[in-house]
Protein backbone atom coordinates (compact mmCIF):
# COMPACT_ATOMS: atom_id res chain seq x y z
CA UNK A 1 0.00 0.00 0.00
CA UNK A 2 1.42 3.34 -1.04
CA UNK A 3 1.95 5.83 1.74
CA UNK A 4 0.10 8.95 0.69
CA UNK A 5 -0.64 12.31 2.19
CA UNK A 6 -3.65 10.88 4.05
CA UNK A 7 -1.42 8.72 6.24
CA UNK A 8 0.67 11.69 7.27
CA UNK A 9 -2.39 13.81 7.94
CA UNK A 10 -3.96 11.10 10.09
CA UNK A 11 -0.89 10.49 12.23
CA UNK A 12 -0.40 14.20 12.71
CA UNK A 13 -4.06 14.51 13.71
CA UNK A 14 -3.50 11.70 16.21
CA UNK A 15 -0.43 13.43 17.62
CA UNK A 16 -2.34 16.72 17.87
CA UNK A 17 -5.22 15.05 19.71
CA UNK A 18 -2.86 13.29 22.11
CA UNK A 19 -1.28 16.65 22.89
CA UNK A 20 -4.68 18.26 23.39
CA UNK A 21 -5.76 15.41 25.68
CA UNK A 22 -2.57 15.80 27.70
CA UNK A 23 -3.09 19.53 28.10
CA UNK A 24 -6.63 18.97 29.31
CA UNK A 25 -5.91 16.24 31.85
CA UNK A 26 -2.47 17.04 33.21
CA UNK A 27 -2.14 19.33 36.19
CA UNK A 28 1.60 19.97 36.05
CA UNK A 29 3.05 22.97 34.24
CA UNK A 30 5.95 20.97 32.79
CA UNK A 31 3.63 18.33 31.37
CA UNK A 32 1.51 21.05 29.78
CA UNK A 33 4.62 22.57 28.18
CA UNK A 34 5.60 19.18 26.79
CA UNK A 35 2.13 18.61 25.36
CA UNK A 36 2.21 22.03 23.69
CA UNK A 37 5.45 20.95 22.00
CA UNK A 38 3.68 17.80 20.80
CA UNK A 39 0.92 19.86 19.20
CA UNK A 40 3.46 22.12 17.48
CA UNK A 41 5.22 19.06 16.10
CA UNK A 42 1.96 17.73 14.71
CA UNK A 43 1.50 20.95 12.77
CA UNK A 44 5.08 20.73 11.50
CA UNK A 45 4.48 17.21 10.17
CA UNK A 46 1.49 18.57 8.29
CA UNK A 47 3.59 21.31 6.70
CA UNK A 48 6.32 18.91 5.59
CA UNK A 49 3.79 16.44 4.19
CA UNK A 50 1.98 19.13 2.20
CA UNK A 51 5.28 20.36 0.84
CA UNK A 52 6.20 16.88 -0.33
CA UNK A 53 2.91 15.63 -1.73
CA UNK A 54 1.26 18.70 -3.18
CA UNK A 55 2.60 20.08 -6.49
CA UNK A 56 4.86 22.75 -5.04
CA UNK A 57 7.79 24.05 -7.04
CA UNK A 58 9.96 25.02 -4.07
CA UNK A 59 10.49 24.33 -0.40
CA UNK A 60 8.30 27.04 1.12
CA UNK A 61 6.64 24.58 3.49
CA UNK A 62 9.96 23.61 4.96
CA UNK A 63 10.85 27.28 5.44
CA UNK A 64 7.61 27.62 7.39
CA UNK A 65 8.74 24.73 9.57
CA UNK A 66 12.00 26.56 10.28
CA UNK A 67 10.05 29.62 11.47
CA UNK A 68 7.75 27.44 13.51
CA UNK A 69 10.74 25.79 15.20
CA UNK A 70 12.21 29.21 15.99
CA UNK A 71 8.95 30.37 17.56
CA UNK A 72 8.67 27.11 19.49
CA UNK A 73 12.17 27.54 20.89
CA UNK A 74 11.34 31.07 22.01
CA UNK A 75 8.11 29.78 23.53
CA UNK A 76 9.94 27.12 25.52
CA UNK A 77 12.44 29.65 26.87
CA UNK A 78 9.77 32.12 27.98
CA UNK A 79 7.53 29.34 29.28
CA UNK A 80 10.28 27.86 31.43
CA UNK A 81 11.13 31.30 32.78
CA UNK A 82 7.46 31.80 33.68
CA UNK A 83 7.39 28.40 35.37
CA UNK A 84 10.45 29.31 37.45
CA UNK A 85 8.80 32.57 38.40
CA UNK A 86 5.59 30.83 39.40
CA UNK A 87 7.53 28.23 41.35
CA UNK A 88 9.46 30.85 43.26
CA UNK A 89 6.34 32.85 44.10
CA UNK A 90 3.94 30.00 44.88
CA UNK A 91 6.24 27.07 45.69
CA UNK A 92 4.26 24.78 43.41
CA UNK A 93 3.85 23.89 39.75
CA UNK A 94 0.39 22.43 40.14
CA UNK A 95 -2.02 24.61 38.23
CA UNK A 96 -4.92 23.81 40.53
CA UNK A 97 -3.08 25.60 43.32
CA UNK A 98 -2.58 28.73 41.23
CA UNK A 99 -6.01 30.16 41.92
CA UNK A 100 -5.22 33.44 43.59
CA UNK A 101 -6.98 35.43 40.87
CA UNK A 102 -10.29 33.91 41.89
CA UNK A 103 -10.15 36.08 44.99
CA UNK B 1 10.93 11.99 -6.34
CA UNK B 2 8.04 9.77 -7.24
CA UNK B 3 9.34 6.72 -5.50
CA UNK B 4 6.75 5.30 -3.16
CA UNK B 5 7.72 5.45 0.46
CA UNK B 6 8.43 2.24 2.26
CA UNK B 7 5.33 1.53 4.25
CA UNK B 8 6.95 -0.66 6.89
CA UNK B 9 9.28 2.11 7.99
CA UNK B 10 6.43 4.60 8.02
CA UNK B 11 4.23 2.43 10.22
CA UNK B 12 7.12 1.67 12.55
CA UNK B 13 7.96 5.36 12.98
CA UNK B 14 4.32 6.31 13.42
CA UNK B 15 3.82 3.59 16.03
CA UNK B 16 6.90 4.67 17.97
CA UNK B 17 5.79 8.30 17.77
CA UNK B 18 2.26 7.68 19.01
CA UNK B 19 3.39 5.24 21.70
CA UNK B 20 5.94 7.67 23.09
CA UNK B 21 3.40 10.50 22.91
CA UNK B 22 1.09 8.42 25.08
CA UNK B 23 4.07 7.65 27.32
CA UNK B 24 4.55 11.36 27.93
CA UNK B 25 1.04 11.56 29.32
CA UNK B 26 0.90 8.34 31.30
CA UNK B 27 4.38 8.27 32.83
CA UNK B 28 4.35 8.77 36.56
CA UNK B 29 7.84 10.25 36.62
CA UNK B 30 8.33 13.57 34.88
CA UNK B 31 11.88 12.79 33.80
CA UNK B 32 10.64 9.65 32.09
CA UNK B 33 8.08 11.81 30.32
CA UNK B 34 10.88 14.02 29.05
CA UNK B 35 12.80 10.98 27.78
CA UNK B 36 9.68 9.77 25.98
CA UNK B 37 9.45 13.22 24.46
CA UNK B 38 12.99 12.87 23.08
CA UNK B 39 12.01 9.51 21.55
CA UNK B 40 8.90 11.06 20.03
CA UNK B 41 10.88 13.90 18.49
CA UNK B 42 13.48 11.54 17.06
CA UNK B 43 10.79 9.47 15.36
CA UNK B 44 9.28 12.68 13.97
CA UNK B 45 12.75 13.43 12.58
CA UNK B 46 12.65 10.02 10.90
CA UNK B 47 9.35 10.92 9.31
CA UNK B 48 10.88 14.16 8.03
CA UNK B 49 13.76 12.24 6.51
CA UNK B 50 11.26 10.03 4.68
CA UNK B 51 9.64 12.95 2.88
CA UNK B 52 12.66 14.73 1.47
CA UNK B 53 13.26 17.03 4.43
CA UNK B 54 16.64 15.85 5.63
CA UNK B 55 17.81 19.26 6.84
CA UNK B 56 14.65 19.55 8.91
CA UNK B 57 15.32 16.11 10.36
CA UNK B 58 18.70 17.36 11.56
CA UNK B 59 17.10 20.54 12.91
CA UNK B 60 14.48 18.49 14.69
CA UNK B 61 17.06 16.30 16.40
CA UNK B 62 19.32 19.21 17.34
CA UNK B 63 16.72 21.68 18.57
CA UNK B 64 13.88 19.55 19.86
CA UNK B 65 15.49 16.32 20.95
CA UNK B 66 18.60 18.15 22.08
CA UNK B 67 17.84 21.57 23.43
CA UNK B 68 14.18 21.58 24.37
CA UNK B 69 14.26 18.24 26.18
CA UNK B 70 17.40 19.17 28.07
CA UNK B 71 15.92 22.54 29.06
CA UNK B 72 12.75 20.90 30.33
CA UNK B 73 14.68 18.24 32.29
CA UNK B 74 16.79 21.01 33.80
CA UNK B 75 13.64 22.86 34.80
CA UNK B 76 12.16 19.73 36.34
CA UNK B 77 15.33 19.17 38.35
CA UNK B 78 15.48 22.76 39.57
CA UNK B 79 11.88 22.95 40.72
CA UNK B 80 11.73 19.49 42.18
CA UNK B 81 11.50 20.26 45.85
CA UNK B 82 8.49 18.23 46.87
CA UNK B 83 7.42 15.00 45.30
CA UNK B 84 5.69 15.54 42.01
CA UNK B 85 4.19 12.11 41.50
CA UNK B 86 0.80 13.16 42.70
CA UNK B 87 0.51 16.34 40.69
CA UNK B 88 1.91 14.90 37.49
CA UNK B 89 -0.69 12.17 37.22
CA UNK B 90 -3.82 12.70 35.12
CA UNK B 91 -6.67 14.25 36.98
CA UNK B 92 -9.45 11.71 37.33
CA UNK B 93 -12.41 14.01 37.01
CA UNK B 94 -11.34 15.41 33.65
CA UNK B 95 -10.33 12.16 31.94
CA UNK B 96 -13.74 11.25 30.55
CA UNK B 97 -14.58 14.66 29.13
CA UNK B 98 -11.10 15.25 27.74
CA UNK B 99 -10.90 11.85 26.08
CA UNK B 100 -14.34 12.29 24.51
CA UNK B 101 -13.32 15.72 23.21
CA UNK B 102 -9.98 14.58 21.80
CA UNK B 103 -11.48 11.40 20.34
CA UNK B 104 -14.28 13.27 18.59
CA UNK B 105 -11.78 15.75 17.19
CA UNK B 106 -9.53 12.95 15.95
CA UNK B 107 -12.33 11.01 14.29
CA UNK B 108 -13.75 14.09 12.62
CA UNK B 109 -10.35 15.08 11.25
CA UNK B 110 -9.67 11.52 10.04
CA UNK B 111 -13.08 11.41 8.39
CA UNK B 112 -12.41 14.65 6.59
CA UNK B 113 -8.95 13.53 5.45
CA UNK B 114 -10.13 10.13 4.22
CA UNK B 115 -13.20 11.35 2.37
CA UNK B 116 -11.46 14.33 0.77
CA UNK B 117 -10.93 12.94 -2.69
CA UNK B 118 -9.06 15.85 -4.15
CA UNK B 119 -5.80 15.32 -2.31
CA UNK B 120 -3.11 14.04 -4.63
CA UNK B 121 -1.14 11.09 -3.38
CA UNK B 122 2.10 11.75 -5.20
CA UNK B 123 3.99 14.87 -6.02
CA UNK B 124 4.15 15.67 -9.69
CA UNK B 125 6.70 18.46 -9.45
CA UNK B 126 10.31 17.57 -8.82
CA UNK B 127 11.52 19.10 -5.61
CA UNK B 128 15.14 20.22 -5.43
CA UNK B 129 17.33 17.41 -4.22
CA UNK B 130 19.77 19.54 -2.25
CA UNK B 131 17.46 20.86 0.42
CA UNK B 132 20.06 22.82 2.34
CA UNK B 133 21.01 25.22 -0.43
CA UNK B 134 17.41 25.43 -1.65
CA UNK B 135 16.26 26.36 1.85
CA UNK B 136 19.06 28.89 2.19
CA UNK B 137 18.12 30.57 -1.07
CA UNK B 138 14.47 30.78 -0.07
CA UNK B 139 15.26 31.94 3.44
CA UNK B 140 17.60 34.74 2.43
CA UNK B 141 15.71 35.82 -0.67
CA UNK B 142 11.95 35.62 -0.50
CA UNK B 143 11.58 35.21 3.27
CA UNK B 144 14.27 37.73 4.19
CA UNK B 145 12.00 39.95 6.30
CA UNK B 146 10.50 37.01 8.17
CA UNK B 147 14.00 35.71 8.81
CA UNK B 148 15.06 38.98 10.39
CA UNK B 149 11.87 39.15 12.42
CA UNK B 150 12.53 35.64 13.71
CA UNK B 151 16.01 36.73 14.75
CA UNK B 152 14.60 39.71 16.64
CA UNK B 153 11.99 37.43 18.22
CA UNK B 154 14.67 35.07 19.49
CA UNK B 155 16.64 37.97 20.96
CA UNK B 156 13.52 39.35 22.65
CA UNK B 157 12.66 35.90 23.99
CA UNK B 158 16.16 35.50 25.40
CA UNK B 159 16.09 38.88 27.16
CA UNK B 160 12.56 38.28 28.39
CA UNK B 161 13.42 34.85 29.75
CA UNK B 162 16.43 36.19 31.61
CA UNK B 163 14.45 39.08 33.09
CA UNK B 164 11.52 36.85 34.04
CA UNK B 165 13.60 34.15 35.64
CA UNK B 166 15.88 36.51 37.49
CA UNK B 167 13.27 39.02 38.52
CA UNK B 168 13.40 42.62 37.32
CA UNK B 169 12.98 44.08 40.77
CA UNK B 170 15.90 42.40 42.48
CA UNK B 171 19.27 43.55 41.32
Amino acid sequence: MIIGITHFLIISAALFCIGLYGILIKRNLFSILMCIELMLNAVNINLAAFNYFLPMPDLSGQVMILFSVAVAAAEVAVGLALIFRVYRDFRTVNIDKLNSMKG
Amino acid sequence: MNIDLSSGLFYFLAAVMLFSALGIIYCRNLVHSALFMALCFISVAGLYAMINADFLAAVQIMIYAGTVVILIVLGIMITRRTTMERTSMPEKKYIFRASVLAGILFFLMSYIFITAGTLPTLNTVTLPDDTVSALAELLLDRYMLAFEIAAVLLLAAMIGAVVLAKGADEK
